[in-house]
């Protein structure tokens, strides 16, 4: 929608629904808990850092749970972390996002097998919006993890439920194959 | 080791420093294995433990300050669970030699050294945590890695992991 | 923290803070509180938890309590091949993969009869002060956070990203790398590695004395760190300290000098020990300073590798790989300089499978750590903060 690019100039009404303006702040300042678990914990702080800069997506840590809105879970979740894993998500007001970073978190990683006391993918105690592959991931897919969870608060509504926007997320999503044929026919002509 | 090989210069200053301690303490030891890799030698009198440990700190000649690691082990064949410590002399005398002690593999207990080595606190408790054996007269014997309330010992070679912890599936 | 009477001011609960005695507290009825810092806390550098008894604004008991990451390393090992333990010797010291790499591969190797190319040498010694640099740029980085310096995290990590690029060139990896194998390297390193290599330290030199300007002699910084966490060599010595830790307390020990490996006893470098001037030998300033110059030293390594390395005419990164790693039976106790301090691997062998008995990572962050609960006694909480980022904790070594 983007209010921003309907040209704003001086002295004008614009006229929009609620639900717009709603998400649009919310989505441009989105809050994380500054929560480093493992190695994607340093992945998450480079893209914090100076060269991949967070905060030009209005995108700024915060320490408390209290005062964030997206939880990235960095990094391998154990058994004795576990419970507070869930005790931080509760802390957290509602609306609230879980963004798994890294193949720790999505499904136990490298220690799905041996690793008795590693947590095998940190769904299972919260429930979790956007995966993002890699071990760990680099800083650009994180910031794409990112962006899809703004494109989820984008589909939401007041009255709709998250199963639902989740749902009209899925329909508006492209499937990435075909846009890989054409990229790849184009390059080959 | 063969006849005729020559040690290098480390294992000699290890078996020279090993001559000391069963010149001191006799049959409490075994015979040094002198390997190239971490010439070795066991303690058989598991209760002088911490006595040799001092001997081995303090005494002018040798003056094993530093304890760069312990480790536990299982002995499965042998029914034993033991630790491996690696001693060294640093900045002294610049020698080193590794130190053997095995107890029962169920319910067996080696004396702490926690109070010769302060490093040896926090291997001895990962040590009881992850094999099981007890060191008795530890200032703090308590798991140290697992949660307090994990079942069994984690690196034993017949150990079975739980079904679920607080609720929490553990296998994948 | 001590309880003395000074005539007139009745009981005067003080501090002390280097030579200066400070009064804390007049007078004052306190309680004990039982303060818990961690896991997540934005200055415990990961999943660390502390608890600490504290009277008033005093800390007179620190508790560590660890494992909330412990990732079962031992137990993998014990479960796959030897080169395969080598992707989980990174995630050990995730900010340094390249130097756990190099410390299981030097291990592994005394158990194998193999000869290692001298132009891998000379590349394991290159990626790994390179990714030295990286972890170090990354502790004084955090470190200046931990004490509100907001600044000199940004400049650390800007330059860390060109040492990621460069490996990630060599390796293909960022942080993880699993680059130095058991009897060589994954790939050479591309054609125009050590040009680009030398540009970076030309690029860098004047950003340590940037980064020392900005941060080591700045008035704040050394008000919050001189003279705090004063750790006696001794001591040091019997908690089993290594790296930047110990000699921050003035023992000049380093196992690339004291118990050389690979290429190092060929190359020229110093030991930066703490001479006392600018900071007291053994407080949190020394151990950071310990670090700053490490950074130098490491550029001057890299450099001399760079003009000594043999060409990569004939040279096969993999020619002394073996197929299969079967060492011999016995034991062997390996380590090698991380940045943290002596990175050691015991690996047992029965000499007939390719897996290990045993393999034991002997951590440093974790022995570094164990006398958390000396340095903070009687220590102000502010300062607790000051002392756990100068030990540079990564809670991945720690916990396994």
């Amino acid at each position: 929608m983007g209010l921003l690019d309907a040209g704003i100039t001086k002295h004008n009404v614009l006229v929009t629904s609620v639900d717009n303006v709603l998400n649009w702040a919310r989505l441009s300042s989105l809050w994380p808990m500054g929560f480093g678990l493992a190695c994607c914990a340093i992945e998450m702080m480079a893209t914090n850092a100076s060269n991949y800069d967070l905060e030009r997506f209005g995108i700024f840590p915060r320490s408390s749970p209290r005062q964030s809105d997206l939880m990235i879970v960095a990094g391998t979740v154990t058994m004795k972390m576990a419970e507070r894993v869930i005790r931080l998500y509760e802390q957290m007001p509602e609306p609230r996002y879980v963004l798994s970073m890294g193949s720790c978190s999505n499904c136990g990683g490298p220690y799905w097998e041996h690793g008795y006391h590693v947590l095998k993918g940190v769904d299972r105690i919260i429930p979790v919006d956007v995966y993002v592959p890699g071990c760990p991931p680099r800083p650009e897919s994180l910031i794409g993890g990112l962006m899809k969870v703004q494109e989820l608060i984008r589909m939401e509504q007041i009255g709709i439920s998250r199963a639902d926007a989740l749902k009209k997320l899925a329909e508006k999503s492209v499937d990435p194959q075909s846009v890989i044929e054409t990229e790849r026919k184009v390059a080959h002509a | 080791m063969e006849e005729g090989h020559v040690l290098s210069h480390s294992v000699q200053q290890s078996a020279a420093a090993y001559a000391i301690i069963h010149d001191k303490f006799g049959d409490a030891v075994t015979a040094f294995d002198a390997n190239e890799t971490m010439p070795f030698f066991e303690v058989l009198d598991t209760a002088v433990w911490p006595e040799i440990a001092l001997f081995m700190r303090d005494n002018p000649k040798l003056k094993f300050n530093y304890m760069a690691c312990l480790s536990g082990v299982d002995y499965q064949s042998e029914d034993k669970v033991g630790i491996v410590c690696n001693l060294e002399s640093l900045g002294q005398l610049n020698h080193k030699i590794a130190v053997k002690v095995k107890c029962a593999r169920t319910g067996g207990s080696i004396p702490s050294v926690a109070g010769v080595w302060h490093t040896a606190n926090w291997h001895e408790r990962e040590a009881y945590d992850l094999f099981g054996m007890l060191f008795s007269s530890h200032p703090d014997m308590r798991r140290i890695l697992c949660p307090d309330d994990w079942e069994g010992h984690p690196l034993l070679k017949d150990y079975k992991v739980q079904e679920s912890y607080h609720g929490i599936k553990v296998p994948y | 923290m001590q309880e003395l009477d000074i005539a007139g001011m009745g009981s005067v609960r003080v501090t002390r803070k280097g030579n200066n005695v400070v009064i804390l507290e007049k007078d004052l009825q306190t309680e004990q509180m039982v303060l818990a810092m961690g896991p997540q806390h934005p200055s415990t550098h990961g999943v660390l938890k502390l608890e600490c008894l504290t009277d008033g604004e005093v800390v007179t008991h620190a508790e560590p309590y660890l494992g909330y990451l412990h990732r079962c390393f031992e137990k993998c090992c014990e479960n796959v091949d030897y080169p395969a333990i080598v992707p989980y010797t990174d995630r050990l010291d995730y900010l340094a993969g390249m130097n756990s790499e190099f410390a299981y591969a030097i291990t592994v190797e005394k158990l194998l009869d193999v000869e290692i190319p001298r132009r891998v040498e000379f590349i394991r010694v290159i990626v790994a002060e390179l990714n030295r640099i990286a972890s170090h740029l990354v502790a004084i980085g955090t470190y200046g956070i931990d004490l509100g310096a907001f600044t000199p995290f940004l400049f650390c990590f800007r330059d860390r990203e060109i040492i990621l690029s460069l490996l990630e060139w060599a390796s293909g990896a960022r942080m993880l790398y699993n680059y130095i194998w058991v009897g060589g390297l994954a790939y050479d390193v591309p054609a125009d590695f050590s040009k680009r290599v030398m540009e970076f330290v030309t690029y860098f030199r004047p950003k340590t004395v940037e980064l020392y300007k900005l941060l080591t002699e700045n008035e704040i910084f050394v008000k919050r760190t001189r003279g705090i966490g004063i750790m006696p060599a001794d001591v040091a010595i019997n908690y089993g300290w290594s790296g930047p830790m110990l000699r921050g307390s003035g023992v000049k020990w380093d196992l690339r000098r004291n118990d050389p490996y690979s290429v190092y006893p060929e190359l020229d470098f110093e030991v930066p020990v703490p001479d006392g001037k600018v900071s007291d030998i053994g407080d949190c300033l020394s151990r950071h300073l310990v670090r700053a110059l490490e950074m130098d030293e490491s550029l001057k390594i890299i450099e001399q590798c760079i003009d000594k390395m043999p060409s990569a005419e004939g040279f096969n990164a993999r020619s002394a790989v073996p197929k299969r790693v079967r060492p011999k039976a016995g034991e062997v106790y390996g380590r090698a300089e991380n940045p943290r301090g002596e990175l050691g691997f015991y690996i047992q062998s029965d000499g007939k499978s390719t897996k290990p008995l045993r393999c034991k990572a002997r951590s440093s962050c974790f022995v570094n750590l164990s006398a958390m609960k000396d340095l903070s006694k009687g220590q102000l909480i502010p300062d607790l903060v000051a002392i756990i980022g100068s030990i540079d904790i990564v809670l991945g070594e720690v916990d396994r």
